[in-house]
């Protein structure tokens, strides 16, 4: 049971970071129905730019915190700023353009964003410096960090914020009012342009965030980090209803528990030796203390996707859509 | 339609003017007869520190036989090192194996990796093209028949066995988990380990798994926390190793960890931060500092860093190769090839000779035990004998 316990809080910490990037891509499809496939890469360059700040902070003797939050603020500006240049430069001359044209120029700025990273920091791994003491606390058999305790901290109050910002600000009203219908939100004053910008710069920021969480909850960081973290985070985003906010929220912490639960116990669910019959059929190969495990925990990653699918077949518009994607 | 072409034959034309100026002076500059000896290593991806080290240590080879003027079959031999990074990716490594064997390499140091040199070695012997690994460890490597694969470290099938042993009667678990990393080397070595320990009744857990880029090892440590294992044992590189360890402290594994070779470097500090300290590792060779001084001088005073896990052996293979060379008196690997076969050099990393296989004769094994941020050697065992590292080598 202390296990099971285990599982949830590796996977809460996860998915929380799972939802931090998902909201940055239901943010923008749900205000100009763009799946930004570059927005992996921002969290991955938020990463590195914290990388880069602490480790030569770090060098300096500063006190950690310090270092880790001084990270975060080079990080986050870094972000909103590579976050609006995509859209300005790369989405805003094709907003008019057919569904498909946006959609591969993302991938397009996804390539060219992880090659510049890999020109700046190399394409080695890199090791984040230790320098936040890790305590390690036990509640009831399970585990948790301080890292693991700040991660989810912030998550909750990051979400709170963007709640917030969203539900009760001009700007929010503003995004809201747009998602349902640019044009009529132009014709209300609103300025729309400002907006969807906004939007891009907001879940860069998130973004970036999520990108030194990652990093110092692992320990290291690639310039190639941000692909699997971002299809994770879209599949996250999907689970919830794409364009939907609460739903990237819940589609992430579910996704990071399913993860964490699902590695944690297909090695024994699939081990054949474990079923009579067919540890009857396999003979030998079931000797007493010997294992047929079908699936073992590398197949962490395909979690995700199995959901993916599950989700686009069986409830395409996600748990919480209220939009059911009516375009490509 | 018509200007594209016009523009396409253009640039078809420049570009072969280009390549033709290109060629000229070189073949002009230097009378010596050239002679190529590749190099394949990983030098960018998440062991390039490795595949540096690895082709540094080739290098400093090649270039010493430069100065000290070579001549084979009565002419004056330049020799050309040709250094090819393969990013530790079997893809990667058979296309850049094409590329030395099309650019008429004399002999091959590498690959790094066993995942690679499998998959390349075919290639070589194909081509004729005798290739000596300094770190490929898997034993596959050399049962595969070929006449051309050698290599100067010993084999996963004496490295497994010795971590496995030293583990056993020192530390006494009572249960081991291990784990690997899906790759010919991972799989390979913690085969041989699972096989020791059983052979010595120790309870082995279901194996686990991850993947060479594995860096969220939670979900399977938490699941072995559930387990109690009195040691861990992975098979693979310290970049997933580093982030394995690091996340088994923090939730509180009190286990032992062991690692291969792959994971057996000062790197892991950094890695896994404090987490490190206590890890048991074992390396294929005797550890870099007692390889010969001078070597670690000369190489210290070039590269300007200490040399980190192999390099003395891409060294010991690169001499050998120019050593067989000498003997046959032709950079020809149709002539020199069965002088290589043969030999018995006497390199930085003590006595080389190959058996029938191409596997080093009397390979030796290091035990490492990691403290205060540095790999510190314990134990060497040769021809089945531990012999603390205090009283090695005299």
């Amino acid at each position: 049971m202390d296990i099971f316990l285990q599982q949830v809080v590796n996977g809460l910490t996860l998915g929380s970071v799972y939802a931090m990037v998902a909201l940055g891509y239901t943010m923008v499809y749900g205000i100009i129905q763009l799946i930004n496939f570059a927005h992996g890469e921002v969290v991955m360059i938020g990463a590195m730019v914290a990388f880069s700040v602490i480790t030569s902070l770090a060098a300096a003797g500063m006190p950690p915190l310090v270092v880790v939050m001084l990270g975060v603020s080079c990080a986050v500006p870094v972000c909103m700023a590579v976050g609006y240049a995509m859209e300005r430069l790369a989405y805003r001359p094709l907003r008019r353009a057919p569904r498909l044209a946006p959609l591969i120029t993302a991938i397009g700025v996804s390539i060219i964003l992880q090659h510049l990273a890999m020109l700046v920091w190399t394409r080695n791994v890199i090791a984040f410096p230790q320098i936040i003491r890790i305590e390690t606390y036990t509640f009831a058999g399970a585990a948790i960090t301080n890292v693991q305790i700040a991660i989810l901290a912030l998550c909750v109050a990051i979400m709170a914020g963007l709640a917030f910002l969203v539900y009760r600000t001009r700007l929010g009203t503003a995004m809201r009012a747009t998602a349902q219908n640019p044009q009529i939100a132009g014709l209300m004053g609103v300025d729309v342009n400002r907006v969807i910008a906004a939007t891009f710069v907001i879940g860069a920021g998130l973004g970036a965030v999520a990108g030194v969480m990652v990093g110092t909850y692992y320990g290291v960081a690639q310039y190639t980090m941000g692909s699997v973290l971002g299809l994770k985070a879209f599949c996250a985003a999907v689970l919830g209803g794409i364009g939907n906010i609460p739903g990237a929220m819940l589609g992430g912490v579910v996704l990071g528990i399913v993860e964490a639960l699902g590695a944690g116990y297909i090695g024994d669910l699939t081990d054949l030796c474990a079923y009579g019959w067919l540890a009857a059929l396999l003979g030998e190969r079931c000797a007493p203390g010997e294992h047929f495990i079908l699936f073992g925990s590398n197949y962490q990653d395909v979690f995700a996707f199995v959901v993916l699918i599950l989700v686009l077949v069986f409830r395409p518009s996600g748990l919480l859509g209220e939009r059911v994607g009516d375009r490509a | 339609m018509q200007h594209p072409k016009i523009a396409l034959t253009l640039i078809a034309a420049a570009v072969a003017l280009i390549g033709c100026g290109e060629q000229k002076p070189a073949a002009k500059a230097d009378t010596a007869v050239e002679v190529k000896i590749g190099h394949v290593g990983p030098i960018t991806g998440g062991i390039a520190h490795l595949g540096k080290d690895n082709e540094n240590g080739a290098r400093l080879a090649v270039e010493q036989a430069n100065e000290a003027k070579v001549k084979l079959g009565g002419k004056d031999i330049r020799f050309v090192f040709v250094a090819e990074d393969d990013q530790a990716d079997p893809k990667v490594g058979t296309t850049v194996a094409q590329k030395l064997v099309d650019a008429k390499v004399a002999g091959v140091v590498g690959h790094l990796n066993s995942g690679t040199s499998i998959p390349a070695s075919p290639l070589y012997s194909g081509a004729g093209i005798p290739v000596i690994s300094g770190s490929a460890t898997n034993p596959k490597l050399t049962e595969q028949g070929f006449k051309t694969q050698f290599r100067v470290v010993g084999r996963d099938d004496q490295q497994g066995p010795a971590i496995a042993s030293y583990l056993a009667s020192n530390n006494k678990p009572k249960t081991v988990a291990v784990i690997d990393d899906a790759t010919a080397y991972g799989e390979g070595i913690a085969n041989e380990v699972e096989k020791t320990l059983k052979a010595a009744n120790i309870a082995v857990l279901p194996r686990e798994k991850g993947t060479d880029k594995t860096t969220d090892w939670k979900a399977v440590l938490t699941k072995l926390k559930g387990r109690n294992p009195d040691a861990i044992f992975y098979g693979g590189m310290d970049a997933t190793g580093g982030p394995l360890m690091k996340q088994g402290r923090e939730l509180g594994i009190k286990a032992v960890f062991a690692f291969g070779d792959g994971a057996c470097t000062d790197e892991m500090t950094k890695l896994a931060g404090l987490a490190a300290e206590g890890l048991l590792c074992s390396q294929a060779g005797i550890p870099v500092a007692a390889a010969d001084k001078s070597f670690l001088d000369t190489y210290k005073k070039k590269f300007n860093v200490d040399p980190i896990l192999y390099a003395p052996f891409t060294y010991d293979a690169a001499n050998i190769l120019i050593a067989a060379m000498k003997k046959a008196d032709s950079a020809d690997p149709a002539k020199y090839l069965p002088e290589l076969a043969k030999i018995a050099y006497k390199g930085v990393t003590g006595e080389i000779s190959f058996d029938a296989k191409g596997d080093r004769k009397d390979a030796e094994m290091t035990i490492f035990i990691m403290k205060s941020g540095k790999i510190v050697p314990l134990a060497v065992i040769k021809g089945g004998k531990t012999i603390p590292f205090a009283e090695f080598g005299k």
